[in-house]
């Protein structure tokens, strides 16, 4: 882990770097209102396709938590996705045709947009089926939580993306539009991760919860990784490796404490088993757009075909902050 | 009462609170001066003038250019106490306060407790000799090095600076007569006091000295405070709190019941954003507490010392998405105790069932079964969601076991283990579970054997299982013998054992159940063990050495009938 290893990264990060620069030419502006930015506005970046009926319940949730705009990028949506966000005052559009695999799955259209907006500012991003959870967010906005983090020197903020399932199966309540997703996928699992630290990157690489413990329990090594830093005092230069599970430069994966003690960390309720997966699975079964030739998306369908219910006696309720503070899936660390 | 006490307020930004802060004090009477950085934009200082200029007590003083920690702060601090001194003719005690500092309690109380101690100066001064809570290394250093760079924007040439003058020993000297103390920048000083140190003779010097010093504003009045004061309470009235980097705690909405309790009368530092704060303490307040209350911050302090001790040593056992301790600095490995037995299901019948039923213990069997995890009541899925999946676990072994400690926090957890179990590689499990305190481990080495012996096969058929058994175990023990080990372990062989069960049986039941220690407990019943010693014999004779089990006679061994715990 000398000078080698820096450099080495260091070239790996420029490769990236001008991947997003290339793949910015891919992103048409559907609506750009980013000139009325603030130095201090908090945004939110966020790549979809065909997500109009989760979309007025995301936007109300993190307008709430205190998202000041919000950059889309609209992956060939054909329900009306990307028109219905341009129509929005705190919405940036961009759309593309391209391939959602080949810009690393999203993550090149994402930092581009980081490098040419967020330079300086705290970004948030999500995909619209997580929901940011940290200590104090019901009686402390998201720039209580930014603020803190410039007082304290902390660059990046780190979460758990904590899977929420519904009881019963999976297709069994629909969700409508407007609806919290959360009320349906309400409970998750409380104990079940493992982790390991990845020594090239640093980050700590996270598997485990309900979609291990369904889908993955003979192959545990390919289960998703739950590990995601979405929250960064973003710089040029900065950027997304895989998903926002790790960054370059390294030292921003250092969400966690290695001498005992706890970093302020949150959770990312991930409200993505609901009755649209099934027809999600499929589809994008066959776009084959999906990280891994899409085998946990075969997983899924092969799952839910046969009815799969995630809910066990064990499973958890969702209540709040918390009771997910409690159960040591994030902390409050020294933010009392 | 109140127009004798004046408030000096430094502020940079977030000036609606300032101009809020100022309006309530104010309008209680007291006479406010503000210094406002000269870096704080042109037009939001006009609003701030605009919004107090019905108010004739505030005044503004000069505004010059602040820099955190430098002598700039020190400067605008004199500006503007030098300008309330003179204008205000009346006061007797000036308040130093920030722009991110709550009045917490009516102007009145604070002006009444000082009119109490009218001689008192109320600075936190502690000497640089004696303190311990300075962060980042740097006491007594603050005076003797020179700081070239900026600490907060120049941090690497600030390190580099100071441990180059550490290298070639570059010391400044004190003036004559100071002592430096430092303390909180947010005193209450006399008029006396405040204007000795304003009309220091000796001040051209002292001033060259301090301006060279780190945070100045921390040492300055603090230091010339034990020059000129009669009486010196050495604490500042403005509740403040400090987290393990010494960065201030923030006080937000949900801090609210806590500041009410508190009865302190100012609190720094509040968010800009904490509405219902400012609305609250900047009200008339009926909830206000009698005018001579004391302060009682303790219960702040409580609450901000369970926090850093989360964020410094955090809570044992866990292991998630911000806390991944490297080995050794766990600050406990396990949540909870919990009790491991090797070789009792093989001895006793319906181990596990007496042990439930004796016990207020969750007893499993082989958690790390070679093929399944045999959770108590052999359910599928257990506590936190840990799956009874073998490839599940055996990914990560030593994860189930703190996942699985972790979920049943306040229920003593105890399971079955043995040299057939999932080991994890190069005995991974036992090493972690031999160095863990929490861990109770007993073994009764050998004891593998009897279920070979009882399978009714022919010795020279298990011949083979006999010998790899035997060598697992074998390492096993060693692990458990290595001067790592810190679990209370007790290893008896199957000899030692059937000597004596009772006895053992005893003292491992004592730590699981401490409480129930008088009652009388019928032991688990043994299984048949006619003839096992001519299965060890028929081992030997296939040229398999069986050891573990220790010396056992060839014959019939049977151990006193009907032996119990006490």
């Amino acid at each position: 882990m000398g000078l080698l290893s820096t450099l080495r990264l260091r070239r790996l990060r420029g490769g990236w770097l001008r991947r997003a620069r290339a793949a910015g030419r891919d992103l048409q502006p559907v609506c750009d209102r980013t000139a009325a930015l603030h130095p201090a506005s908090r945004l939110l970046f966020c790549t979809l396709r065909n997500e109009r009926a989760r979309l007025p319940w995301f936007l109300q949730y993190y307008r709430d938590l205190g998202v000041d705009h919000f950059l889309f990028v609209d992956n060939g949506s054909e329900d009306g996705s990307g028109g219905w966000l341009a129509d929005q005052r705190d919405c940036s559009v961009w759309t593309t045709q391209a391939s959602y695999k080949a810009a690393n799955f999203g993550m090149d259209w994402m930092n581009h947009l980081l490098g040419r907006h967020a330079h300086g500012r705290w970004a948030l991003v999500v995909d619209v089926d997580e929901f940011l959870v940290y200590p104090f967010c019901d009686t402390r906005p998201l720039p209580a939580l930014t603020d803190w983090l410039d007082a304290s020197g902390i660059r990046s903020f780190g979460t758990l993306l904590l899977d929420m399932y519904p009881k019963g199966p999976v297709s069994a309540q629909p969700c409508v539009e407007g609806q919290n997703p959360l009320e349906i996928a309400a409970w998750f699992d409380s104990a079940n991760y493992t982790i390991t630290r990845n020594p090239q990157y640093r980050n700590l690489w996270i598997q485990g919860g309900p979609r291990a413990r369904v889908f993955f329990a003979d192959r545990p090594h390919e289960a998703p990784a739950l590990n995601k830093v979405p929250l960064v005092k973003w710089q040029r230069g900065h950027v997304y490796v895989s998903s926002t599970h790790m960054l370059l430069p390294r030292g921003l994966n250092l969400v966690y404490d290695t001498q005992g003690g706890e970093k302020a960390s949150g959770c990312l309720l991930h409200a993505k088993f609901l009755d649209t997966l099934g027809t999600k699975a499929r589809e994008e079964l066959q776009r084959g757009q999906h990280y891994g030739q899409g085998r946990e998306y075969h997983a899924y369908a092969r799952g839910l075909a046969e009815g799969a219910d995630l809910w066990t006696s064990w499973s958890e309720r969702f209540i709040n902050w918390r009771q997910l503070e409690i159960m040591g899936l994030m902390s409050k660390g020294s933010w009392a | 009462m109140s127009a004798e006490l004046g408030f000096v307020m430094l502020v940079h930004d977030g000036l609606h609170r300032t101009a809020q802060v100022a309006r309530y004090l104010a309008e209680s009477g007291s006479p406010v001066v503000i210094h406002a950085d000269a870096r704080t934009p042109a037009t939001d200082f006009r609003q701030l003038q605009t919004a107090l200029a019905d108010l004739p007590d505030v005044r503004f003083c000069r505004r010059i250019a602040c820099e955190w920690g430098t002598w700039s702060l020190v400067v605008a601090m004199r500006h503007a106490a030098r300008l309330m001194l003179d204008s205000f003719p009346q006061v007797r005690h000036v308040h130093a306060l920030s722009g991110v500092c709550l009045p917490l309690r009516p102007v009145s109380h604070l002006a009444a407790f000082l009119a109490r101690n009218p001689d008192t100066d109320f600075i936190e001064s502690v000497s640089v000799a004696d303190v311990n809570w300075t962060k980042g290394g740097l006491s007594a250093e603050r005076f003797t090095l020179y700081f070239p760079f900026a600490y907060k924007r120049q941090r690497w040439l600030f390190d580099r600076a100071v441990t180059l003058q550490r290298a070639l020993h570059i010391r400044r000297d004190m003036p004559e007569g100071l002592a430096p103390h430092i303390g909180s920048q947010w005193w209450t000083l006399t008029r006396r006091t405040l204007g000795a140190i304003l009309d220091e003779p000796a001040a051209p010097q002292i001033d060259r000295f301090f301006k060279r010093a780190w945070i100045p504003d921390e040492s300055y009045f603090q230091t010339m405070a034990r020059v000129h004061s009669r009486q010196i309470e050495s604490r500042s009235l403005t509740l403040g709190k400090f987290d393990h980097q010494g960065k201030p705690h923030v006080f937000y909405d949900d801090h609210l019941q806590l500041l009410r309790r508190s009865d302190c009368f100012m609190a720094r530092k509040v968010w800009s954003g904490a509405d219902r704060l400012y609305a609250h303490f900047l009200s008339d307040r009926p909830d206000a507490p009698a005018v001579d209350t004391e302060p009682q911050p303790s219960r702040i302090d409580r609450h901000f010392a369970r926090a850093t001790q989360q964020r410094v040593r955090g809570r044992a056992g866990l292991y998630m998405v911000s806390r991944f301790p490297v080995r050794n600095r766990e600050n406990g490995k396990t949540a909870e105790p919990y009790s491991v037995f090797q070789g009792f299901t093989e001895m006793f019948r319906d181990f596990e069932e007496w042990l439930s039923a004796v016990s207020a213990a969750r007893v499993h069997g082989h958690l790390f079964a070679p093929h399944k995890v045999e959770f108590a009541g052999r359910e599928k899925v257990f506590a936190g969601g840990l799956s009874d999946s073998a490839s599940l676990r055996d990914y990560n072994p030593r994860a189930f076991l703190t996942n699985l400690l972790w979920a049943t926090r306040g229920e003593r957890q105890c399971f079955q283990f043995g040299p057939a179990d999932t080991q994890g590689r190069n005995y991974d499990l036992l090493s972690f579970m031999a160095s863990d305190p929490n861990a109770q481990i007993s073994v009764i080495s050998g004891a593998w054997a009897v279920p070979l012996y009882r399978s009714g096969q022919r010795a020279e058929q298990l011949r083979a299982e006999a010998a790899r058994l035997q060598r697992i175990e074998t390492a096993m023990l060693g692990v458990l013998r290595s001067p790592a080990a810190h679990a209370r372990i007790r290893i008896w062989t199957m000899a030692e054992f059937l000597e004596n069960p009772s006895d053992p049986m005893h003292s491992i039941f004592d730590e699981i159940a401490p409480h129930q220690q008088a009652r009388l407990i019928q032991m688990p019943e043994l299984v048949d063990m006619q003839g096992f010693g001519a299965f060890l014999q028929d081992l030997r004779n296939q040229g398999m050495q069986p050891v573990l089990m220790g010396d056992f006679p060839l014959g019939v061994t049977d151990p006193a009938p009907g032996h119990r715990i006490k």
